[in-house]
């Protein structure tokens, strides 16, 4: 159905879009490739008029051979993979049970997704100060009543604390997801293999976990590029410190604190692969589904 | 998954249910509460969950101290804005890729969501350099532009998903009859796309609302919104839980009753039409 004329249209409706998101793509990245083979540092006087020597990789490695460098990506992973597990099992249990057949549906579905509203700085400071305070935190309260000594959360357990807060708040996104993927599962077939005598194990086994396979993909790759960007969570509660220093914050720290941004750069050079790592395999998926 | 069960199931199901649902909403729930409290009911051992004197002082205070409306002005501008700007730009874009689409309008697709999703760390000093080089820094317009730059490709993408599901028979039955484009567009096309364009304008507001790491980075004490705002409330005022709540509580609010609605387009605007 397309003319010629309506294809040319086409491109100029398509050429703000596509050349405004190509500039954004592009000349940051080059000036990050830029810089991560420089020596940067403003505060000794380095800057862009003077020019900057030339260092080679030796950003690179220095990165790579700092000691906060090996740290930082296991706090990452750590992170990454503990609110992975549990807002995909709680999720996939959250989904299950909001489908049966209960009084309040709508409701209840609301009060379940309200955290994936509130915004991140909020989630954090509640948390930080009204929950798990020593002092006078909620959970401070609890322990006591239980004749228990109060815990520092964010100092004794802080990366289990963050690794909370922030599930708490996906958690909604992976229940979301998966009602919406267990809401097409064919009824008819789960009630047969009800009637034939599998068990509700087995029903979920081998009838809705692999029904759900697609989505929890989904949901774990998305949320994946999403986590290792995780950023004002860090920042409000502990400040990168007490082992949560994660790659994005390790970076953050180099480039705004220390004010390198040589090495900083270098740094942004290997956070965007091991994001692309991530969005090949996610891209991969889409993109299958766009042929349908 | 509509199936037959004893009552006693269903209200198993029920107290189950609600049970989990009302503790994972209470941080937020509590936080309301408490901001209706005074400081020292607020922080009172063991917590008072009702029966306190109801006081809206704190949200008068908060007002007061920290002029409250202008972050909030600022949310509402650099959200609303960037939106907007976003939806200018994407329209016609997801609108050709929809109804004119070319062998490459799927590469085009993948390699926008691919933008999305380069680590903003990893561009943050460059940014900052061009900021400071084009008067940007702590400005508005400056926030707009970027949140706008973030969430295009998911505004394109989720526009084109609606759009692909207006089925183009319709408009080829509109061209038989002699209808011209300018016809097609306004008469047809536009009616059956407000919908989907709804969507989107909302599911943009809620993320650029939230959204919390160049808000940070990018302002200071000019166009700083919401989110910089309570950040702001870390130390040593956070101590204080009322006004934090009272804060807080002003700050989700508009989100929360956003987001209710949204709940359908957030699973298509994140999942970039792969989950429906």
């Amino acid at each position: 159905m397309a003319t010629q004329q309506s294809r040319t249209l086409a491109r100029y409706m398509m050429a703000p879009a596509v050349i405004l998101l190509l500039g954004w793509m592009l000349v940051p990245l080059t000036m990050t490739l830029f810089f991560s083979f420089k020596k940067y540092l403003p505060l000794r006087g380095d800057s862009l008029e003077n020019g900057l020597e030339w260092v080679g990789f030796q950003n690179f490695v220095r990165f790579i051979s700092s000691s906060a460098f090996w740290p930082s990506v296991s706090t990452t992973m750590i992170m990454v993979g503990g609110v992975l597990i549990i807002t995909v099992v709680l999720g996939v249990f959250l989904a299950i049970l909001l489908d049966q057949p209960l009084w309040g549906q709508g409701p209840l579905r609301i009060l379940v997704i309200a955290p994936f509203f509130v915004m991140p700085t909020v989630t954090a400071l509640v948390w930080k100060n009204m929950f798990l305070d020593p002092v006078n935190g909620l959970f401070a309260h609890l322990w006591k009543f239980f004749g228990l000594s109060p815990v520092e959360w964010l100092v004794d357990y802080s990366l289990g604390s963050i690794i909370m807060i922030v599930s708490w708040q996906w958690l909604p996104f992976a229940t979301l997801i998966l009602i919406t993927a267990i809401q097409s599962l064919d009824s008819e077939q789960l009630e047969a293999a009800e009637m034939d005598g599998a068990s509700a194990f087995h029903r979920f086994i081998h009838i809705v976990l692999p029904h759900l396979s697609r989505a929890i993909t989904i949901v774990i790759l998305i949320q994946t590029i999403f986590l290792l960007s995780i950023f004002a969570e860090i920042f409000v509660t502990t400040g990168g410190a007490f082992g949560t220093k994660t790659l994005t914050y390790l970076i953050f720290q180099r480039v705004i604190d220390s004010q390198n941004i040589g090495l900083g750069s270098a740094g942004g050079v290997y956070a965007i692969i091991l994001a692309n790592i991530v969005a090949i395999f996610l891209m991969r998926i889409v993109g299958k589904n766009l042929d349908r | 998954m509509a199936r037959s069960v004893s009552t006693r199931r269903k209200a198993l199901n029920t107290l189950i249910a609600w049970t989990i649902g009302l503790l994972i909403f209470f941080p937020i729930l509590w936080t309301i509460l408490t901001s209706f409290k005074t400081e020292a009911q607020a922080i009172n051992d063991p917590p008072i969950f009702f029966f306190f004197d109801w006081t809206l002082e704190n949200y008068a205070v908060v007002q007061e101290r920290s002029d409250y409306m202008r972050f909030l002005w600022n949310s509402v501008i650099i959200a609303g804005g960037s939106t907007l700007l976003g939806i200018l730009i994407a329209v016609p874009a997801a609108w050709s890729m929809a109804f004119v689409p070319s062998k490459r309008t799927k590469d085009i697709l993948m390699w926008m969501l691919s933008t999305k999703m380069l680590p903003a760390v990893g561009v943050l000093y460059p940014i900052y350099l061009l900021f400071i080089s084009l008067g940007l820094l702590d400005t508005r317009i400056g926030l707009m532009v970027v949140l706008m730059l973030i969430n295009l490709p998911i505004i394109v993408w989720m526009l084109y998903t609606y759009f692909k599901e207006i089925p183009t028979e319709i408009l080829e039955a509109a061209r038989m009859d002699g209808a011209t484009l300018k016809e097609e567009i306004l008469y047809i096309l536009t009616p059956m796309a407000i919908p989907g364009i709804a969507s989107t304008i909302l599911l943009n507001i809620i993320l650029a609302w939230n959204e919390a790491f160049w808000t940070l980075n990018l302002t200071a004490a000019q166009a700083a919104p919401l989110t910089a705002f309570i950040a702001s409330y870390s130390s040593p005022e956070g101590l204080f839980y009322a006004k934090l709540s009272a804060a807080s509580t002003m700050a989700i609010a508009p989100i929360l009753i956003l987001g209710w609605f949204s709940q359908k387009q957030l699973v298509r605007g994140l999942t970039f039409g792969a989950v429906k």
